[in-house]
């Protein structure tokens, strides 16, 4: 394991708002805040994971972050480079270091590429490897992900799930990046090939000194796979520590709750488990709550959640809360 | 094969069904050669990876599945001791909803977007039990309050985009249970859902189940939900059932080496750094033109030649719990 000390991104105070907009002059009437004032650390060398449920911005943080989307507010420091601010062949330089693997394995690769043009596209654009050598990296890294370098004239309607997620990771390791956004990489996948890929990202990880930000809704993998996780609702990260004191004791109700929601793969645990279940639905991050944004469904609500946002502060060391009711020196557990 | 004991008083006994689908590509064996029985009040959980005939069956034993290119080869679904699968249309027509109920994966997609959600809960209700437009729209009310919807008597008017995921779900469960079935079928009901929602989807449904009575018969693919749900579970894996039993002998004993290894690449709790998760070799087969043997062989860790030459049959290792595996002795010894 690393050590903390090393912190090769920093985002501070991100915002991102998309504007809602009506009317025949398309005029801005609303704001859908996406991402609200979030700020993280990722150290070098460790897997940060990014947890929350549909809706809470955990992917457009992944995006803000490899500049797909333009941060309306706050500070992104890659090794001291703030790249909210980056333009033009300063940026295009700096993405050769931060890349992506998506979500979705059949709509990520273009159908008419083969696999060898998927691959060597990138390196192509960045000219690193010259012409003559392409193919030989292009096999090198097909190896590196667990693919045979014969199948590279193959389009990706021949690969299964799992083979495809495989190309799109090699696509993003071509380029040689220091940080890999990971946004639910696994989760179109079946059980059988998750662990797969998940063993295949620890294994890159080792071999290569990658730092992931892997962006999950399925928490069990995401305490197996991270070393920190932040837990995020609405557009905040509620909490954010490292994972067993997470899943050991959780001080924020929403990850409690969250926590106790999953499902455990053994009935002797499930037959004992007391749920606590939270009530209603995810309020629309268009008019979220005054106050906290969980005091709609917090089980543990109090009259100040309904008028002051609670600080995000750090009530132990490493340990992240935004919540009224906990505070620095006792953990409240209910 | 009659493994399962033939006693009377089932409230549904799937025998051999096998449904194949005739594409251009090929047949594909979706179901093969399935038996199981349900008993009243009972709460079942098929569970396998996509592609392992799980929903198929589901479809099957409510004889919805498009003929052609799909086509119910053989077999017999017998409910109350009637073999649904000589029933006639119309016959079928009261049983689907009435008898035996569905709900389907994706909320979105199985409601008529042009159409308001009381009027759809009411089609169903009218149709089986003939009663008044007045009389429907009171029971639709109840139906959706009981199913936890706020404000029931307003947001019957609503349309289903205006009811989140979850509360589409709870609407479609509202539907299925409007004329209170024997069994209700939920195909990955809360796949769609966030683990909150889902969470109280899961509340609801064990909370209607005391309820009402009805048997379930719980499609998933997640391991936990079975475990937490339902009290005896069928394994299926390309399209045949390769281990039943009662949940907790399953988990704390699997015997099939898909079931172990299924349960071997989740994350465990007691992990330590530096451990790396079981993954199964391999993928999922591809069901077009399979030939007799084990259908696990290729991406088996126990293959021996026989594996390769016969389809394993299920059989009793312990009381109520079946494996389909030739080398089920190794594969406990070794555990």
């Amino acid at each position: 394991m690393t050590d903390q000390g090393d912190v090769i991104l920093k985002v501070e105070k991100l915002k991102k708002y998309f504007p809602i907009r009506r009317g025949v002059f398309r005029r801005v009437v609303g704001q859908v805040k996406a991402v609200d004032d979030v700020s993280f650390q990722v150290y070098r060398g460790e897997t940060l994971g990014l947890v929350g449920e549909s809706g809470c911005g955990k992917t457009t943080i992944g995006r803000t972050i490899s500049r797909l989307y333009d941060a309306t507010e706050g500070r992104i420091l890659f090794n001291d480079t703030d790249l909210t601010q980056l333009k033009g062949p300063s940026l295009r330089l700096m993405r050769r270091n931060i890349q992506m693997v998506f979500q979705d394995p059949y709509a990520s690769l273009n159908p008419r590429m083969n696999i060898y043009q998927i691959i060597s596209e990138p390196l192509i654009i960045f000219n690193t490897v010259p012409r003559a050598n392409r193919k030989e990296r292009v096999a090198e890294l097909m190896q590196l992900v667990g693919l045979n370098p014969s199948v590279m004239g193959r389009f990706p309607h021949e690969f299964s799930g799992g083979q495809r997620q495989r190309i799109g990771l090699a696509r993003s390791l071509a380029l040689n990046p220091d940080l890999i956004v990971c946004d639910e990489p696994i989760s179109a996948l079946d059980v059988s090939i998750q662990a797969q890929v998940v063993n295949l990202l620890e294994e890159l990880q080792e071999k290569l000194n990658l730092t992931y930000i892997f962006i999950a809704h399925d928490l069990s993998m995401v305490r197996h796979i991270s070393k920190r996780v932040a837990v995020m609702y609405l557009g905040k990260i509620m909490e954010l520590t490292d994972n067993v004191s997470l899943y050991e004791c959780p001080l924020h109700p929403y990850t409690q709750a969250l926590l106790s929601a999953i499902p455990v793969p053994d009935p002797v645990i499930e037959e004992k488990r007391q749920r606590i279940i939270l009530e209603g639905d995810l309020p629309s991050p268009a008019h979220p709550p005054v106050g906290c944004n969980f005091n709609t469904r917090c089980h543990k609500v109090q009259d100040i959640c309904h008028k002051v946002d609670p600080e995000f502060k750090e009530v132990r060391p490493g340990h992240f809360v935004a919540c009224h009711l906990v505070n620095g020196n006792s953990s409240e557990e209910g | 094969m009659s493994i399962i004991k033939e006693k009377p008083g089932h409230l549904l006994e799937v025998k051999n069904l096998t449904t194949r689908f005739y594409t251009d590509e090929g047949v594909v064996h979706a179901v093969s050669d399935l038996s199981y029985v349900l008993d009243e009040g009972e709460t079942l959980g098929v569970v396998g990876e996509s592609g392992c005939g799980k929903s198929v069956h589901a479809l099957s034993i409510m004889r919805l599945i498009q003929i052609p290119p799909g086509k119910i080869e053989s077999g017999e679904v017998l409910y109350q001791g009637k073999d649904l699968l000589k029933f006639s249309e119309a016959e079928m027509r009261n049983v689907r909803g009435a008898q035996i109920a569905m709900i389907f994966q994706d909320p979105m997609t199985s409601l008529n977007p042009v159409l308001t959600v009381g009027f759809q809960i009411a089609e169903a209700i009218k149709e089986h039990q003939g009663i008044s437009d007045k009389a429907a729209r009171t029971r639709v009310a109840e139906l959706l309050s009981l199913v936890g919807i706020p404000e029931a008597t307003q947001r019957l008017d609503d349309y289903p985009h205006q009811f989140s995921g979850g509360m589409r779900q709870r609407a479609m469960i509202a539907m299925a249970l409007s004329c209170t079935p024997q069994i209700l079928i939920a195909d990955e009901p809360t796949t769609a859902l966030d683990v909150t929602i889902q969470a109280q989807i899961i509340e609801l449904v064990k909370r209607l189940q005391d309820q009402f009575g009805m048997a379930i018969i719980w499609v998933t693919h997640d391991l936990g939900i079975v475990a937490g749900l339902t009290r005896r579970v069928n394994v299926m894996y390309a399209g045949s059932l390769i281990e039943t039993g009662p949940v907790k002998q399953i988990y704390s004993n699997p015997s099939h080496p898909y079931t172990v290894g299924l349960l071997a690449s989740l994350p465990s709790l007691n992990r330590k750094p530096g451990d790396k998760l079981f993954s199964i070799k391999g993928e999922p087969p591809n069901l077009i033109g399979m030939n007799n043997k084990c259908p696990f062989a290729p991406r088996c860790t126990y293959v021996s030649e026989r594996c390769l030459i016969e389809n394993p049959p299920l059989e009793l290792i312990e009381p109520n719990h079946f494996v389909a595996c030739w080398e089920k002795e190794k594969v406990r010894k070794l555990l």
